[in-house]
């Protein structure tokens, strides 16, 4: 069902298969890092990046219990503003990360119909097999969301 | 584990979920605090987060825990079926045009609102009551309420514990189909099980159906977000270790379990109206299309039941009567004849159950029967049940392969998202009639009809 592929090559993220969902690993040298590129890695799911721009952009703050709980606060936070402000997110700024906050920039664009086309609905990210971890030289997260 | 595991499998159905994670998460859930008999799986049981899909739990509701990964994401998702007094075949030769008219009508996908906006104190209503909101409006007229599971209104719904994000994500979506799995399809009646109980339902081969699958839309969504973080935080304040931390539970007599479930109840009772609103404005595609009224067509509510939920209900445990929180997530609840209201329609017979199928083959209407309360608290499957990964399907199938399929089946499907038109293909399920046989044969519920999809509109 799972498959994590194993590349010597850093990538800044992969796709997981889940029977019912699907997931995101994501990589970075350093933890803004890994919440970056996990975040770029669930909006490729919600559309294609390379159409989107970078005009737009909104401040976003989240607070959680512990480094995995705040990865899951932080997606869905992205998830509620591309619902009810209609952002495609593609580049982020972490500006402050610590355990239990993060405080970040997100850029993108707004949502249009005739430009982009949305791939997934994604329901939420949840704690099913959730990892921040570091393997090697590098970080690594492991989300499954809901589809 | 606080209690067996039981799954309602046959040979080939088993042969796929054996080396899947489902298994483990059906153990799993046998260790939530209160869960009494077993923790059940249904023949369409798939791996999901936290509890399987296809997965049914009951906790005893003085000492039990709930748990919102018990319920899913998408609260209240379910099925509403209306029958029609039309020949499918008679109508063929306007099929096209009532397709292109009902995706029109009926808003779908992501980022298509809803055609009606509502402002806070509005939706607040919708919260709290339900189909009764809807029939004040005149989306819904009277005969209905009781042919929607709970009378359309779920009891307990608290929208004062919804929070703002989860009003605000659900404000435009109220009356929106959604996009995956959800659909909407135009269907024939192909072949009856059970002659007696399809009279009881008036349904007969030939005729044209209409199938509407949705849930509570993001509204949902973020009530089972905002309290999986909830209970992640009271799991550790209680200090308990759960195999899984989308198992998060709290006591269902705590502040967060009863503020969990007036919320869950509250986005139960938006998931019914979101489908009476599909409903409606379905009748009024038919009505445009044919230039008749729903009435001179026989369009009727046949049932609305959903099959993620989680319930408070009375069942027979080891011969006691218990009072029970019965948790259904990808599993539908078939009362028979006694656990049914008085004024069921349906009363004398048991709960007709709707199990959609895949886009390509077939949907079933099952019966509720008194054999399924000393099975698993009068549960059922609620669909086909994924067998291949969404990435999988798209790889393995394909568009144009899918295409081809339908159009070789007479199928026409309008998709507001067809790059992931794949990932729902026929290919990527498991046999509906096989799941739905083994049902039977385990005495879950009965086979009533077979449908045939013939026109589908999906997100």
């Amino acid at each position: 069902m799972e498959s994590e592929k194993k590349e010597s090559r850093p990538r800044p993220f992969e796709v997981i298969e889940h029977t019912a969902d699907v997931g995101i690993i994501g990589y970075g040298g350093d933890l803004k890092e890994v919440f970056e590129n996990t975040a770029i890695g669930m909006f490729s799911l919600i559309t294609e990046l390379n159409a989107v721009s970078k005009d737009l952009e909104i401040q976003v703050e989240v607070e959680a219990e512990d480094v995995e709980g705040l990865m899951v606060a932080w997606l869905n936070e992205l998830i509620y503003l591309f619902e009810t402000k209609g952002v495609l997110f593609k580049e982020f700024d972490i500006l402050e990360l610590s355990e239990e906050g993060l405080r970040a920039v997100a850029r993108g664009e707004e949502l249009n119909p005739i430009k982009h086309e949305i791939k997934t609905e994604i329901k939420a990210a949840t704690y099913h097999m959730l990892k921040v971890e570091s393997e090697k030289e590098r970080l690594k997260s492991r989300v499954i969301f809901d589809v | 584990m606080l209690v067996d595991g039981i799954i309602f499998s046959d040979e080939s159905l088993f042969a796929t979920d054996e080396s899947s994670k489902a298994l483990e998460q059906v153990a799993n859930v046998a260790t939530l605090p209160g869960i009494v008999k077993a923790s059940f799986a249904m023949p369409d049981i798939h791996w999901g987060y936290g509890f399987p899909i296809g997965g049914v739990a009951a906790v005893r509701e003085e000492d039990g825990f709930i748990s919102p990964g018990g319920v899913g994401f998408d609260i209240s998702c379910g099925v509403r079926l209306l029958k029609t007094s039309m020949i499918a075949s008679e109508i063929e030769p306007d099929l096209k045009s009532l397709m292109h008219e009902l995706s029109r009508n009926i808003p779908k996908g992501l980022g298509r609102k809803g055609k009606i906006s509502l402002n806070q104190s509005e939706l607040e209503e919708v919260l709290d009551k339900g189909i009764e909101w809807a029939r004040k409006r005149g989306f819904a007229s009277k005969d209905e309420t009781n042919r929607i599971e709970e009378s359309g209104r779920l009891a307990g719904a608290d929208p004062g514990a919804v929070s703002k994000r989860a009003f605000d994500r659900g404000a435009s979506q109220l009356g929106t189909l959604g996009s995956g799995n959800h659909f909407l399809e135009v269907q024939e009646v192909t072949e009856i099980f059970d002659s007696a109980s399809a009279k009881a339902f008036g349904i007969f081969k030939g005729q044209l159906m209409v199938m509407i699958h949705s849930g509570s839309r993001g509204l949902g969504h973020q009530v089972c977000t905002d309290y999986v973080k909830v209970m992640d935080g009271v799991v550790k304040r209680m200090g308990l270790t759960l195999p899984d931390r989308q198992l998060a539970s709290a006591p269902i007599a705590s502040p967060e379990g009863r503020n969990y479930y007036g919320a869950m109840a509250a986005a139960a009772n938006y998931a019914m109206v979101n489908r009476g609103l599909l409903a409606f404005w379905a009748k009024e595609s038919f009505e445009s299309t044919f230039s008749a009224t729903a009435k001179e067509m026989g369009i009727e509510l046949l049932y609305d039941v959903s099959h993620n939920l989680a319930k408070f209900e009375e069942h027979v445990v080891d011969g006691k009567q218990m009072k029970l929180c019965v948790h259904r997530k990808g599993a539908t609840r078939a009362f028979g004849p006694s656990l049914l209201p008085k004024d069921s329609p349906y009363k004398e017979i048991g709960q007709p159950v709707m199990i959609p199928g895949d886009m390509g083959r077939a949907s079933y209407v099952l019966l509720g029967t008194e054999e399924s309360e000393e099975r698993a608290f009068s549960s059922t499957c609620h669909g086909a049940g994924r067998v291949m990964s969404r990435t999988q399907a798209k790889k393995s199938i394909g568009l144009d392969q899918l295409r081809k399929d339908l159009e070789e089946r007479g199928v026409i499907v309008l998709a507001g998202q067809k790059s992931t038109l794949a990932e729902e293909a026929p290919g990527a399920y498991k046999d509906v009639d096989r799941v739905t046989l083994v049902c039977e044969g385990a005495g879950l519920s009965r086979r009533v009809a077979k449908l045939r999809p013939l026109g589908v509109i999906k997100g």
